[in-house]
């Protein structure tokens, strides 16, 4: 709540804004005419009970699925017909609600994927896999930064959840995203890992935009600026943690009983 | 605590690629040694049979184990690369090696318009595309004028390599193969293991990751696709030199199926496990040939046995044994 007493200076500018997203499957609208502003250097929070539409919002964002209606607009460029990696590749990079590490390469190597493509090295079939060793500098910077130090040679799929998450940041920001969108990152996590990933999250957020889904109300509090309270596709209530927590109807429908 | 088992597991890890490779290199030169000295042993063209095929069924496990497509179209390059060199060496005179050539890239392109319809499928539907598509393949080579129908192209000429090595000969003959072989096997070697071949991977391990770290995985997909088709025409091109021949035999989807049980015998996903599915098959064949028993229940029952026992393949399951991970090897899926 600090945190967010005082971010009070100039309201940043908008990177990623949605208007009137819809989506239908069929009869059933899973979101319903959301409007939403992420700012530059915040940290937005998209909270709401079990199947308010927070990952369909995400996924809508992020172009894995098409909305019905609406328009979404990354950095001033209109997205909402653009296809998912090309959405990537413009600095809107997404993480998953389960983990989505590469579970038979090992750490560095993940990391190293993630680079690939940046620096252009995803197309070469015929140089050696040694050529890819100049990204490991950077990797090592990236897994240090996110404390993976000693996990560095194990692979993906032996290390702890709460380190797969943390690996997933780490091969998220080797892109250097403008836009996070974090799907519940610290779900399934230890009080260990959460303080690792809340710092990391605060640290990346001073010079990106941060999105994030997110369950656990005291790091919604403690690092997130912004609070948009889904329920049932639409929109409840906006504004800083403070204001939102002292909201009626979303203490009705959702924090009234987490905070009992 | 687990500082220790983790930089324990690192070091093991370590040690066991280094003796895979150690073990890797002792056997890639004995098998070689083996292949050179072969002909002295075994029917030249028995051998040179065995050679394609298992170049086809590597090629094809470049689609099906190192990228996670299952493809029951390859018969299209294999046969239709057979077609194209048999064509352009017999009526316009090309020397041997462009003959392959030019089956090869047939194949690729081929591979390229098959590929470009079947990737935005997945699972079963990328086989039933791939497959209808093969079938379209096979009529157009019935009909076509070029190949003759149901004769297909007899009597091609092996001509002279590089205009004087005699190809007649089949000691020469079998040593071209050899050297077309091992040229396929660097190549899929190669692919495998560059900075491409590291998307395939990441790609067959979470396809939905890979794309939003802003991977085109359809782009990548293809390439694979575009370079086991070329791989295939490599190995049905050589095999029309080899017999003088190309027929509808090896553009019908009997041989699509074939070479999918050939790298499910030897093992999905390891670099040399379907030269061995190759070798048992073309062995069974040969040797059944000329006996009473149908080949065609004896396979099946094999495969039956292999698919319920040996689920890895024959080389998978060797490669998961003790012996095995002690000689430091590592199966992974």
């Amino acid at each position: 709540m600090a945190v967010a007493a005082t971010h009070n200076n100039a309201e940043p500018r908008v990177v990623l804004s949605a208007r009137g997203l819809t989506k239908q499957f069929g009869a059933f609208a899973a979101v319903k005419n959301v409007d939403l502003d992420v700012h530059h250097a915040r940290v937005h929070a998209l909270i709401g009970p079990n199947g308010a539409g927070k990952t369909t919002v995400f996924n809508l964002l992020t172009k894995f699925l098409q909305p019905t209606a609406g328009t979404i607009t990354l950095m001033g460029t209109d997205i909402t017909k653009t296809p998912p990696d090309k959405v990537a590749r413009m600095g809107l990079v997404r993480s998953f609600q389960i983990s989505a590490v590469f579970p038979h390469l090992s750490v560095l190597d993940n990391v190293r994927v993630a680079l690939q493509r940046p620096n252009g090295l995803s197309t070469q079939f015929w140089l050696p896999t040694s050529a890819l060793n100049r990204l490991t500098a950077r990797a090592d910077e990236l897994i240090e930064a996110v404390g993976l130090k000693r996990e560095r040679n194990s692979l993906a799929a032996d290390l702890s959840y709460g380190r797969k998450r943390v690996l997933e940041i780490a091969t998220t920001l080797a892109l250097d995203p403008q836009v996070l969108l974090l799907d519940e990152p610290m779900a399934g996590m230890g009080q260990e890992d959460i303080g690792t990933v809340s710092s990391i999250i605060r640290e990346v957020a001073k010079t990106r935009a941060v999105l994030m889904v997110e369950h656990n109300l005291s790091v919604v509090a403690d690092i997130c600026h912004h609070v948009t309270v889904l329920q049932r596709g639409e929109i409840l209530a906006e504004g800083d943690y403070a204001t939102v927590s002292q909201d009626e109807r979303v203490r009705l429908a959702y924090m009234g009983a987490e905070e009992a | 605590m687990s500082d220790m088992t983790h930089s324990s597991t690192t070091t093991v890890r370590a040690e066991r690629s280094a003796t895979a490779s150690k073990t890797y290199a002792a056997f890639l030169i004995l098998g070689l040694v083996l292949l050179i000295v072969a002909p002295a042993f075994f029917y030249p063209i028995f051998l040179m049979k065995l050679l394609c095929f298992a170049l086809f069924a590597c090629a094809f496990n470049l689609l099906l184990g190192y990228t996670g497509l299952l493809s029951f179209g390859h018969a299209t390059f294999f046969g239709g690369a057979a077609y194209f060199s048999a064509h352009v060496v017999k009526e316009w005179g090309f020397p041997p090696e462009l003959g392959v050539l030019t089956g090869v890239a047939g194949a690729a392109v081929l591979g390229l318009i098959m590929g470009f319809f079947a990737i935005r499928r997945q699972g079963i539907y990328f086989a039933m595309i791939t497959l209808a598509l093969s079938q379209m393949f096979f009529f157009f080579c019935l009909q076509a004028e070029f190949t003759k129908g149901e004769d297909g192209i007899q009597s091609v000429p092996r001509g002279h390599l590089f205009g004087f090595i005699d190809l007649n000969s089949s000691t020469n003959m079998y040593y071209f193969v050899l050297a077309v072989f091992v040229i396929g096997l660097v190549i899929i070697w190669r692919f495998i293991n560059s900075p491409f071949g590291m998307i395939l991977r990441s790609i067959r391990e979470n396809e939905q990751r890979a794309i939003s770290l802003g991977y085109s995985v359809a782009r990548y997909k293809l390439g694979a696709f575009v370079m086991s088709a070329a791989l295939a025409g490599l190995a049905g091109g050589t095999k029309a030199l080899v017999f003088q021949f190309a027929t509808l035999t090896d553009v019908a989807w009997q041989m699509s199926g074939e070479v999918i049980l050939m790298t499910l015998l030897g093992g999905i996903g390891t670099l040399i496990g379907p030269i061995f599915g190759a070798g048992l098959v073309v062995t069974l064949q040969n040797y059944l040939a000329t006996s009473q028993f149908p080949v065609t229940i004896i396979t099946g029952i094999v495969f039956m046995v292999c698919v319920l026992v040996f689920r890895r393949g024959i080389i998978g399951e060797f490669y998961a044994s003790r012996l095995g991970r002690k000689l430091g090897f590592e199966h992974r899926r």
